[in-house]
């Protein structure tokens, strides 16, 4: 097996025992970055001395005994979290030369677990998307059939998991983009509860839905990223002050006595026919685990998710996008005038969909039209929550495919915002919730990889990936590997 | 919910973003597309719902004012793309 293809706990044991240093680990990655990044473009850049600086401190950490999991084992980190010293661009013009003064807390707090930074992920533009396409500097394609799409807006990190380009990346979720990724990559990918992991240092694009989190080649490792990033932060003043339990502990075989839902609205119309064959078999097995399962759920606002959530993110986005007026830091266009030069910076620097997003949040917020959407869009939030939180008095769990398709062609619906909006439709009403969401590997249709997502209440974290880890240990769809 | 191109360029005046023609026409017609379909949000019934803001429920979030090490200026200047005498050079608000 090659190295590059481990686990964090097979790389951990192996680092260990001392048959493999972080710095060889790290070497192989490298190598591996090098052979398949022409054609997967998953990293914006590559931090080879800084990761090989890493790996030899590792290394002696592990000599000393003084170490974690995570010790000396190759992460990518997506390009919106920033780094100290390396630049972090959210894959936009502009910001294509910012370099942070300062790590994001989830950065600092893995360094302090002993991080090897191999590269930053690329994705689309300011998060702002559903196929990495929007990316301003390259395409990510997808490793299982390159003519597709990987997802987005983690896309690179996921590809680079995929790919054995990382043993494992941070990648940050707002409608999805976590766990579509995940899904359409075949790893796997957790959205936590809104809070439980600090925002700070992640560069804001909707502040009430964002959250960071783990993807992964399997469930262990997803639990075992969590038990570093998860907890209080007060330099986040949304990060929530909540116990952070041994989250490994949870990666129980079986499922007896979980009582599961299937939303039946998640099982829509314009559903591809495999990933619902995929789905009902996926369930099945969950029933063979010994979980109950209600087939016949309804959350009737669902349908509603798509127009809030397309509302209310672009209005935060707006509000967070105003910064960027080319005084303080990234692009900047000299100009006639003070407010030329503001408008052509950001005409510039900002790419089509996030100009979109920027105007539709405007036009959302301003005058007139304020409480025909933004603040309707708030109160169909309400709504959602209180529907989730109802389905949850009686489930432990919900189960629903993470996307409606396997992954869709290039080009196919980049002119079409409304289309690819939709591709977000199983996976948006969980940021609105702010609950949480796994996504783990559930099979394939066509040849092309299907997510199943796992819901549960507020902070049910170990309940999520008990579900994900059961399923995975009885099918382990997720050990298959894209050949590139 | 048609969109009209003098509606886009004041909104693009509003948020300070340079669009070009192609862009306006283009814009416009996306996003009275989105707006369309949005109008399902007029089916749901929301007298006495209150909004959310915030999927957890926030207080009031304070803390110690207590002094502690900060940025030096070289640091926070370092990214500025025009700088003057340890300041952020801008252009002249008032002509």
């Amino acid at each position: 097996m090659n190295l590059y293809n481990l686990t964090i706990h097979q790389a951990h044991q192996l680092l260990k025992s001392k048959e493999v240093s972080s710095v060889e680990l790290t070497k192989a990655v490298l190598k591996r970055i090098a052979e398949a990044e022409e054609k997967v473009r998953a990293l914006v850049t590559v931090t080879e001395e800084i990761a090989l600086l890493q790996a030899e401190q590792a290394d002696q950490r592990i000599r000393a005994g003084d170490f974690t999991p995570l010790t000396g084992v190759p992460a990518v980190i997506k390009d919106n979290m920033c780094t100290k010293g390396i630049r972090t661009t959210c894959s936009s013009r502009m910001l294509e030369n910012f370099v942070p003064p300062y790590d994001a807390t989830v950065v600092e707090w893995l360094k302090d677990a002993g991080l090897v930074m191999v590269g930053k992920g690329n994705m689309d533009e300011f998060a702002m998307g559903s196929s990495n396409e929007h990316s301003a500097f390259a395409i990510t394609p997808n490793p299982w059939d390159l003519s597709r799409v990987p997802g987005g807006s983690s896309g690179g990190p996921a590809v680079g998991v995929a790919v054995g380009e990382a043993i494992y990346a941070l990648g940050s979720d707002t409608g999805g983009s976590i766990r579509q990724p995940a899904g359409f990559c075949n790893i796997v990918g957790f959205k936590p509860t809104y809070g439980r992991v600090s925002r700070y240092g992640l560069v804001a694009f909707a502040s009430s839905l964002d959250q960071i989190g783990p993807m992964t080649k399997d469930v262990a490792d997803s639990a075992l990223v969590m038990n570093f990033i998860a907890g209080y932060d007060p330099r986040d003043s949304t990060s929530v002050n909540y116990p952070v339990p041994d989250y490994t502990k949870s990666l129980i075989p079986d499922l007896n006595g979980l009582r599961l839902g299937v939303p039946k609205e998640y099982f829509v119309e314009g559903m591809q026919e495999g990933v619902e064959e995929v789905m009902r078999t996926a369930i099945a097995k969950l029933e063979e685990l010994g979980a109950t399962v209600d087939w016949e759920v309804s959350l009737p606002h669902t349908e509603y998710a798509l127009a809030a959530y397309y509302l209310i993110a672009p209005s935060e986005a707006m509000a967070n996008l105003a910064r960027y007026d080319g005084v303080k830091y990234g692009f900047s266009y000299e100009g006639e005038s003070m407010w030329d030069a503001m408008e052509r910076t950001r005409q510039l620097g900002f790419g089509p969909e996030v100009k979109r997003r920027i105007i539709l949040g405007t036009y959302a917020l301003s005058a007139g039209y304020y409480d025909a959407y933004y603040l309707k869009a708030q109160k169909v939030r309400t709504l959602i929550r209180r529907e989730f939180a109802d389905a949850f008095e009686r489930y432990d769990a919900l189960i629903t495919p993470t996307s409606p398709t396997v992954p869709f062609k290039i080009g196919e619906k980049v002119d079409d915002p409304l289309q690819m909006y939709l591709s977000d439709v199983c996976t948006l009403p969980i940021n609105i919730a702010g609950i949480p969401g796994l996504s783990v590997p559930a099979g394939f249709a066509d040849g092309l990889p299907v997510g199943m997502q796992i819901l549960g209440k507020p902070f049910s974290e170990e309940t999520l990936l008990r579900i994900g880890f059961a399923y995975e240990q009885q099918t382990r769809w997720g050990e298959r590997r894209p050949e590139i | 919910m048609k969109l009209s191109r003098e509606e886009v360029k004041h909104i693009a005046l509003l948020a300070r973003l340079g669009l070009s023609e192609e862009e306006m026409e283009r814009f416009r017609g996306q996003l009275s597309n989105i707006l369309e379909n949005f109008e399902v949000l007029k089916q749901v019934d929301t007298s006495d719902v209150p909004p959310t803001a915030y999927p957890i429920s926030l207080e009031n979030v304070v803390r110690e004012d207590e002094a502690a090490p900060s940025f030096t200026q070289s640091e926070i200047l370092a990214n500025a793309p025009r700088q003057e005498e340890g300041c952020f050079r801008v252009r002249a608000v008032l002509e």
